[in-house]
């Protein structure tokens, strides 16, 4: 074999176009473009909800309208023209199913593709799916083995409908209505996601998932995923993501709120696979989501991510550590290829004594992409004892992308004790010729250390989806991942 | 009226009383512009998200001081480092002292920016350096629009300045309120070598703000060693801001003592034109009260082959505030470029606040940069260490914020000047220890 150099690797990466880009004919039940008060009313009405949720959603489009993109993160991109999107779109093929056979063989075709089929995911993982396509839940399965457990599974606007104290007790507690730009957006216009309860002490017996996918050309997703875990409750919940190639921008702004009530512990894993766009950086999805978790006492709230897609990331999952001896985790991969632009990271906001907080992220940019990782670690005056940890690494691969590290660290109180510390290189010559001088040859050493790069991340993944993970990251990084 | 009215308005008399070169005077239109559309920064720029201008600039300062005030060596002799022979320029609210001043023409030149401005002999090397190096944010250009009177250094090519140069600036409050604009241009022509200190000093307590800009030229191979020591009176602002434009092969360090102070603000930026450049920021902050320290920091790296080196200590006590905003830029050209960055800070009291934000922008691959920031205690089991061998609890203490600060000390190249801060330190400290022990 001739010799694999990294200019190699990066010619290949140039050249990897996205190979899920397909688009599945679903015939949708779409709402025409833009956004006004009416339209927040429609799509209240037609998910059937009850007054108190049109007014809340009606409350966050006044906020809305009063507030202005922000424009602080490291990216850049055209606006979307939030009047030129359609709020709504659902599959047609209602009513629910109670089995998969039910299903629309194209849908099912379109997991299949994905690799993600849910017969195999059924019968492999003991996985329970709800599935979103463009917004609306089209199968829920394993929901009789969780209800034994009194574990609520199910679309959000099921939720409204059927545990409404719940819902209305918890929902936009961790990320109000206000909070930002998207949040409001969100708040006002979410079609679906999934909520989950785990009432008190009970270790969720699976893997709790969900796969999202973006169908409809020009539609916007706006998802809302609302996590309770009671007390002494465990729950690890999987998100992961495709969509399909597309030469407009698509607009996806989600909310994820998660609440870890005393002694819980809530894990909470992402893989993200957007359509990057092309190799010229045409297309592709703007990704701007909000993510907090709250935790009371003796609370552990873990967020790990995957993120390889996306033409434009703006992603902060963070913790409140409210409760005394509360844990916050924050575990990234971002890789960023061609001309994608993302700005991640997290906030770990410490109020509570003995709060600890652990942030260990990897950004990898080859292509002309930027990479950027914005965080902060705010220790509040009240939180004795806190304890944080970060580090963030990145790898750079070519002159012409970029890594940036905005870390913001803000100390009031003086037992705290704080490390922080980041490292920016690029696969070292040196270690490549150590692996080769013991006969691994470059490819698998760049994979090595690749793969070694990622692995502190990696590991936390659990297993069910460190399948998913290792195939989005060789769609990214293919010929570096072995 | 407003201070930015006030500055404004003044800037109409001021203009025509001191304007004779055309090109300072067209530099000076310029930056007023500048000012006049920015007017001075506030909490929502990202640079001052944590340092709020506010309260200082509410005084009503005066903008030219009226008197001609003099003062007495022997009142003032603690505010040098006088046991050791060295060239003075010396301001007095902002107007310079010739009786306390020791300047030179011979072979090199350390004298008056106003001389500088003013002689003809001076003109090309205003033109090719004067504002060349200083960006164009409110501040240096309010300085720049104000600029007459501070420190003109010119070292010629292949000399080593043999004694250390001293620039001090006080004020001494005869007016309620004050406001200073020193200007600085310091250039360092090819193999020279310098030392340079810099203090600011008030002497009573009325409020005193500074907005002090100092452009540093260093051209191949020349070395530069800054020193600043701000340990001023607790109603005394300064705002500095320094440049330094690096040619190949030049070493240029920075040391930054903040003890004192109201608000000090340090903008330090290093631009590196050049291969095989070194820069060396380094800082120990020891504050209390209510002082508020910032630490604002860009080392922009544009050839290949360069180093930079930072390392800032930090000490809070009371309800002091401490900022470290640190930017490090490697741009796409500047390969193999080597950038470190250090922020280790220590709080005292619950009241106490640091914020830090070590930031890398890195467009380059074959880099290796890190940074690593640190907010902490003293050892407990160092301190029982001690403490078990009969040390005091305070002596203890300060042996070990000493001992932390000391990496910042032990590259101060002034022997004499390490003792003088280790002074200031015992004293910030409260013990009456010296160190060498």
């Amino acid at each position: 074999m001739s010799k694999y150099t990294e200019d190699d690797l990066r010619e290949e990466l140039k050249t990897k176009e996205y190979e899920y880009g397909f688009y599945t004919d679903i015939e949708s039940d779409t709402f025409p473009n833009g956004l006004n008060e009416d339209i927040v009313r429609a799509i209240s009405q037609k998910k059937e909800e009850p007054q108190w949720m049109t007014d809340w959603r009606l409350e966050a489009f006044r906020v809305w309208k009063e507030m202005t993109e922000p424009e602080w993160a490291n990216v850049h991109y055209e606006k979307p023209d939030f009047q030129g999107i359609s709020y709504y779109s659902a599959p047609n093929s209602k009513p629910k199913y109670d089995s998969l056979d039910e299903v629309d063989p194209e849908l099912l075709a379109t997991f299949e593709k994905l690799g993600i089929s849910l017969d195999e995911q059924k019968k492999l993982a003991g996985v329970a799916m709800d599935v979103v396509v463009d917004s609306v839940s089209v199968a829920t399965t394993f929901k009789e083995t969780l209800a034994e457990k009194g574990i609520i599974f199910m679309s959000i606007s099921e939720a409204i409908k059927e545990h409404p104290e719940l819902v209305k007790k918890y929902i936009g507690t961790v990320v109000p209505q206000k909070d930002n730009f998207y949040a409001a957006l969100n708040s006002a216009v979410f079609s679906d996601g999934s909520f989950c309860y785990i009432p008190k002490g009970v270790k969720c017996p699976m893997e709790l998932s969900t796969y999202f996918r973006i169908n409809q050309a020009g539609t916007g997703q706006f998802e809302r995923t609302l996590v309770i875990a009671d007390e002494g409750s465990y729950v690890s919940y999987l998100e992961g993501c495709t969509a399909p190639s597309r030469d407009e921008n698509q607009l996806h702004a989600a909310v994820v709120e998660l609440i870890a009530l005393d002694d819980a512990e809530i894990k909470y894993s992402t893989v993200q696979n957007w359509y990057p766009g092309n190799a010229e950086g045409k297309g592709g999805v703007y990704n701007f989501v909000t993510k907090r978790g709250l935790c009371e006492k003796n609370a552990k709230i873990s967020w790990t991510q995957v993120e390889t897609g996306s033409a434009v990331t703006w992603k902060y999952p963070s913790c409140v550590l409210k409760g005394d001896n509360s844990v916050g985790e924050f575990y990234s991969i971002a890789v960023t290829n061609n001309y994608q632009q993302a700005d991640t990271g997290t906030k770990m906001i410490h109020l509570g004594k003995n709060t600890k907080s652990t942030i260990i992220s990897k950004g990898i940019s080859a292509g002309k992409s930027q990479n950027s990782y914005r965080g902060l670690v705010q220790i509040n005056s009240r939180a004795e004892n806190a304890r944080n940890f970060s580090q963030c690494d990145s790898l750079l691969m070519g002159n012409e992308c970029g890594a940036h590290t905005f870390p913001y660290i803000e100390a009031k109180n003086k037992s705290a004790k704080i490390e922080h510390e980041a490292t920016t290189s690029k696969i070292g010559e040196d270690q490549i010729f150590y692996c080769n001088q013991r006969g691994i040859d470059t490819e698998k050493a760049i994979a090595l250390i690749v793969n070694g790069f990622s692995k502190e991340v990696l590991n936390k993944l659990p297993m069910e989806f460190a399948v998913e993970a290792q195939k989005l990251l060789e769609i990214s990084l293919e010929g570096s991942v072995g | 009226m407003d201070l930015k009215e006030k500055l404004l308005s003044s800037f109409l008399v001021f203009e025509n009383q001191v304007d004779i070169d055309t090109y300072v005077h067209d530099v000076r239109n310029d930056a007023i512009k500048i000012f006049e559309e920015k007017g001075f920064p506030t909490k929502k720029e990202e640079a001052w998200k944590y340092t709020s201008l506010n309260k200082i600039l509410k005084e009503d300062y005066s903008v030219f001081p009226q008197q001609e005030n003099a003062i007495e060596y022997k009142d003032i002799k603690k505010y040098f480092i006088h046991d050791i022979d060295t060239y003075k320029i010396v301001f007095i609210d902002g107007k310079y002292s010739s009786h306390l001043s020791q300047t030179t023409h011979d072979g090199m030149d350390v004298c008056l920016m106003s001389a500088a401005l003013s002689k003809p002999k001076y003109r090309i090397l205003i033109e090719n350096y004067f504002n060349k190096a200083a960006t164009k944010d409110s501040l240096s250009s309010l300085n720049t629009a104000f600029s007459s009177e501070g420190a003109y250094i010119h070292i010629p090519k292949n000399k080593m300045v043999e004694k250390p140069i001293q620039i001090v600036h006080f004020s001494t409050g005869n007016e309620s309120a004050t406001m200073l604009q020193p200007r600085n241009l310091i250039v360092v022509d090819e193999n020279s070598h310098v030392q340079i200190i810099e203090r600011h000093q008030s002497l009573n307590n009325n409020p005193v703000l500074t907005n002090s800009v100092t452009e540093v030229f260093t051209n191949k191979r020349a070395i530069v060693d800054y020193y600043k020591i701000q340990n001023d009176s607790s109603n005394a602002s300064l705002i500095d801001n320094t440049f330094i434009k690096q040619r190949k092969e030049s070493v240029a360090s920075v040391h930054t003592f903040a003890f004192g102070g109201k608000l000090t603000r340090n903008n330090l930026n290093f631009f590196q034109e050049g291969e095989r450049i070194d820069s060396i920021l380094k800082g120990v902050t020891i504050i209390g009260e209510k002082q508020h320290v910032d630490h604002n920091t860009l080392v922009h790296h544009i050839e290949p082959n360069c180093e930079s080196h930072q390392d800032y200590k930090g000490i809070f006590a009371d309800s002091s505030t401490g900022v470290f905003n640190g930017k490090v830029i490697v741009e796409k050209e500047a390969q193999k470029t080597n950038a470190f960055q250090a922020n280790n800070n220590i709080l005292v009291s619950d009241k106490a606040t640091i914020n830090t934000k070590p930031q890398l922008e890195i467009f380059a691959d074959d880099v290796k940069c890190s940074h690593g920031c640190t907010i902490g205690q003293l050892d407990e089991s160092a301190m029982f260490y001690m403490r078990s061998r009969g040390i005091p609890e305070k002596e203890a203490k300060a042996l070990l914020m000493y001992a932390f600060s000391n990496n910042v000390l032990s590259s101060v190249k002034i022997p004499e000047m390490k003792q003088r801060i280790t002074k200031i330190i015992a004293n910030k400290l409260g013990v009456d220890i010296g160190f060498d022990l």
